[in-house]
């Protein structure tokens, strides 16, 4: 068998054989250190890859700039002929990198709404017997009704159980289902964040609540590399059907370390889907189909619109697909698109804008990722217009990124530049002014909608 | 070398034993002569000196019993009886690897073996084990949920996050620390204070002890010790493996943290040829019975080499393919 010099680094191309530690002759074992070689970072021991004698030295201590793979020394073994037929098959064997790769990717690039199996649509156009309620009552709803139908769901976070839910979302739960459905856990993100993920990866199918998004950076590992990376990295073999929900964006008044949107940090991977309504009635049918949903959810709530109220379903099929945005506003001038608690200041700056003269196509995006593109690209070829709003800074932001998707595709189409209301680049102040500063508001809202008009 | 274990196998179990911690051996040095032939990228942690941890516990283990590890996971995929020719494949990154060439050295999964990877951030698989137990329990399923950390992961904090969870929850978990002495360069003493490293884990109310790790058999006795524990108990436990790594942390290890003359001293206990001697001379098993298990190992390395390299790259198709189900 020949002994080839060995890549001892992954950077290594040539090395120098500083010193024979065997002689021809000398019987070796494997793993047996045969010689020191210096790489372009150390000097690093060569170990012998079998058992067997030092046949011949094919190159002399003090050799120096042997390329990788050079035979250097020749080593017999029993079964011989066996290893000269594998080492034609290692010299024959394919490069790591196969030619013309880059043109056939380019051929075969796949939108994010083909990777995910097809949703059930058309549930909206039932005749529901609806109720009006908020948004807490709806997700309280979503997960009782979810937890009802499949024994596989269950809750757990800080405060869920018997305190009946930082922000009473999930209040009477533990008394329906009992405290191995509904856990409270201690305050360890990190830890009960991964705890959820493994038990997601055995096949349960938790619902993982912060008790605001603030803190699921302390498991931002968890969710990044354990959640998202999993069915990939296992070639399909493990997925993880799990749900992480809380508030999400500025509450009020709370400071810099509690009011912030991590809409564009969990838009940014792949293997995460990201929600986030901004009524009650989405609130309900998306977070039941985000349970449902064999993938991981990132499902961001938004602490201001808890209370807010609207009509929904009370039966157990309503379901809202992931990855459908709502047109809750149709016109013909300018498209506005909003998400979470941004619809509600698009909606606020409305009576304004109507007093322009100007009617939008008002978009809730309600799936931020996958993202309804077909949607969005039909408005903004009717209006050639768009404002974007978003409560989250805008620096590398999903806005950023949503007015590229629409350029790119929709180019010919626009007749004025691409305007973003994000959150201004600073921390969340405290005081009262400052924060309403901080977030976008009516006046910027208007304005915007009148630059890309080109209305005085 | 402690002999005789007061859990009796027959020879022919320890033979299959011994087979499994040979074929461990010889598939890594397999690995690393690839990776020197450039066949095999990236990072490889090779699990050569720690074979005797991984089968002795093994020699515990129901097959519905799940397991998770770190990065350093060849002898772990192998243990639970995935076959080496789709474990060599996944370190060629090829179609045939084990997670199709898209995990790599350190992520291979499989279900069917109960082996949950795989998982490269340190410390990381710990919670997610202990989630698995509490899969387990949440179940009822008599299941153990076994967890491998390393020295160097006993330092990061969601580890005692996950030590409290399984405590507090009762849940069926069996820690297993592989201390083999070292996180990359840092020796223990320079990671850890305190004592041992399994008392970090007593202030949670988990039991525990410190084993020789190099011994298949004291392996096997606290394995099953710890087994029995659990199952009797419903509570989690913890071990500390005493191992020692032969081979660099990773392939581009220079190893100047450590004297040649410590490692040479370990290789004196080798865990491999420790065990093949006691078959020996303890159990009288023939020299030519074992002979024969190494040569049938030896050529089946081959096979799989050959398997390796000649399994084709994956699907160009793939890079999109199981980013989302
Ligand atoms: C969170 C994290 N930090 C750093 C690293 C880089 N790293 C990889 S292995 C390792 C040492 C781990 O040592 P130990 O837990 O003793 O396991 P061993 O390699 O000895 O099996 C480090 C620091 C990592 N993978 N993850
Ligand atoms: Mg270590």
């Amino acid at each position: 068998m020949k002994i080839l010099l060995p890549a001892l680094s992954p950077t290594m191309e040539t090395g120098n054989i500083v010193k024979w530690l065997v002689k021809e002759g000398d019987e070796v074992l494997s793993g047996d250190i045969l010689a020191e070689i210096e790489t372009d970072k150390a000097t690093m021991e060569l170990e012998s890859p079998d058992d067997g004698k030092i046949e011949k030295i094919l190159v002399k201590e003090g050799s120096e700039n042997i390329s990788v793979n050079s035979e250097i020394a020749l080593l017999t073994v029993e079964g011989e002929e066996i290893e000269e037929k594998i080492e034609k098959t290692i010299e024959s064997a394919p490069p790591v990198i196969p030619n013309g790769s880059e043109k056939n990717i380019k051929e075969i690039n796949i939108s994010m709404s083909s990777l995910l199996k097809e949703q059930s649509d058309g549930m909206e156009l039932k005749n529901w017997s609806e109720k009006e309620i908020t948004m807490r009552e709806a997700l309280n709803q979503a997960i009782e009704e979810e937890m009802n139908l499949d024994k596989d769901v269950f809750l757990l976070g800080e405060e869920v159980a018997e305190y009946d839910g930082a922000y009473k979302v999930t209040q009477g739960l533990l008394d329906k289902f009992g405290s191995k459905r509904v856990l409270d856990t201690p305050i360890s993100e990190h830890g009960f964040t991964g705890l959820a993920i493994g038990a997601a990866m055995s096949g349960l199918k938790p619902i993982c609540e912060f008790m605001t998004f603030n803190f699921s950076m302390q498991a931002i590992d968890q969710i990044v590399n354990s959640a998202a990376k999993s069915l990939y990295m296992s070639g399909g073999e493990i997925n993880v059907p799990i749900v992480f929900r809380g508030p999400n964006g500025a509450a009020a008044r709370v400071g810099a370390q509690h009011s912030q949107c991590f809409i564009s940090w969990f838009s940014h991977i792949p293997g995460l889907l990201v929600v986030a309504p901004s009524n009650a009635r989405d609130a309900k049918g998306l977070l039941k189909s985000s349970i449902r949903n064999p993938n991981p959810v990132v499902f961001l709530e938004h602490e201001l619109l808890y209370k807010e109220k609207s009509n929904v379903p009370e039966e157990n099929d309503f379901l809202i697909p992931i990855g459908k945005a709502n047109l809750i506003k149709e016109g013909s001038d300018v498209t506005i698109i909003g998400f979470s608690m941004s619809v509600q200041r698009i909606l606020n700056a409305l009576p304004s804008i109507e007093k322009l003269g100007i009617k939008p196509d008002i978009i809730d995006l309600r799936s931020i990722k996958p993202l309804d593109e077909d949607l969005i690209y039909k408005s903004v070829k009717k209006t050639n217009r768009v404002v974007i709003v978003e409560d989250g800074w805008g620096n590398t932001s999903f806005g950023s990124h949503l007015s590229y998707l629409i350029q790119s595709n929709c180019f010919d189409y626009l007749d004025s530049e691409i305007i973003k209301v994000s959150g201004k680049d600073v921390p969340m102040p405290y005081a009262e002014n400052l924060e309403k500063l901080a977030l976008p508001n009516t006046d910027e809202i208007t304005s915007a909608v009148k630059k890309v008009s080109y209305t005085k | 070398m402690d002999k005789k274990t007061s859990n009796s196998f027959s020879n022919d179990q320890l033979l299959k034993f011994y087979e499994k911690m040979f074929l461990i051996r010889k598939f890594e040095e397999k690995a690393a002569q690839l990776y020197g032939a450039g066949k095999i990228g990236g990072f490889c942690h090779l699990y050569i000196g720690q074979e005797a941890v991984v089968i002795g516990i093994l020699s515990s283990i129901n097959s519905e019993d799940t397991v998770i590890t770190a990065y350093r996971d060849h002898g772990h995929i192998l243990a639970r009886g995935v076959d080496p020719k789709l474990v060599m494949s996944e370190l060629t990154g090829r179609k045939d690897g084990i997670s199709k060439g898209k995990g790599g050295s350190m992520h291979m999964f499989s279900k069917a073996n109960r082996f949950y990877g795989g998982h490269g951030i340190v410390g990381a698989q710990v919670p997610l084990g202990v989630g698995i137990g509490f899969a387990h329990k949440y179940r009822n399923e008599k299941k153990i949920s076994r967890v491998y950390l390393g020295d160097g992961a006993m330092s990061n904090g969601q580890v005692f996050e996950a030590f409290n969870l399984a405590s507090l929850w009762q849940l069926p978990v069996l820690f297993i620390i592989e201390n083999n002495k070292y996180g990359m360069g840092t020796s223990i003493g320079r990671s850890a204070a305190g004592n041992d490293l399994f008392e970090r884990a007593t202030v949670f109310d988990i039991e525990g002890e410190k084993v020789d790790g190099m011994n298949f058999f004291t392996v096997s006795d606290a394995a099953i010790r710890a087994r029995d524990y659990i199952n009797n108990n419903s509570k989690p436990y913890i071990i500390e493996m005493d191992t020692y790594r032969f081979r660099g942390h990773s392939m581009s290890d220079p190893g100047l943290y450590r004297t040649k003359d410590e490692v040479n001293k370990m290789k004196e206990i080798d865990p491999v040829l420790m065990m093949k001697e006691t078959l020996l001379k303890e159990f009288k098993i023939e020299e030519d019975t074992i002979k024969d298990i190494e040569s049938n190992i030896k050529r089946q390395i081959k096979d799989v080499e050959k398997f390796s390299l000649e399994s084709p790259l994956p699907d160009i198709k793939d890079l999109f393919t199981e980013v989302y189900l």
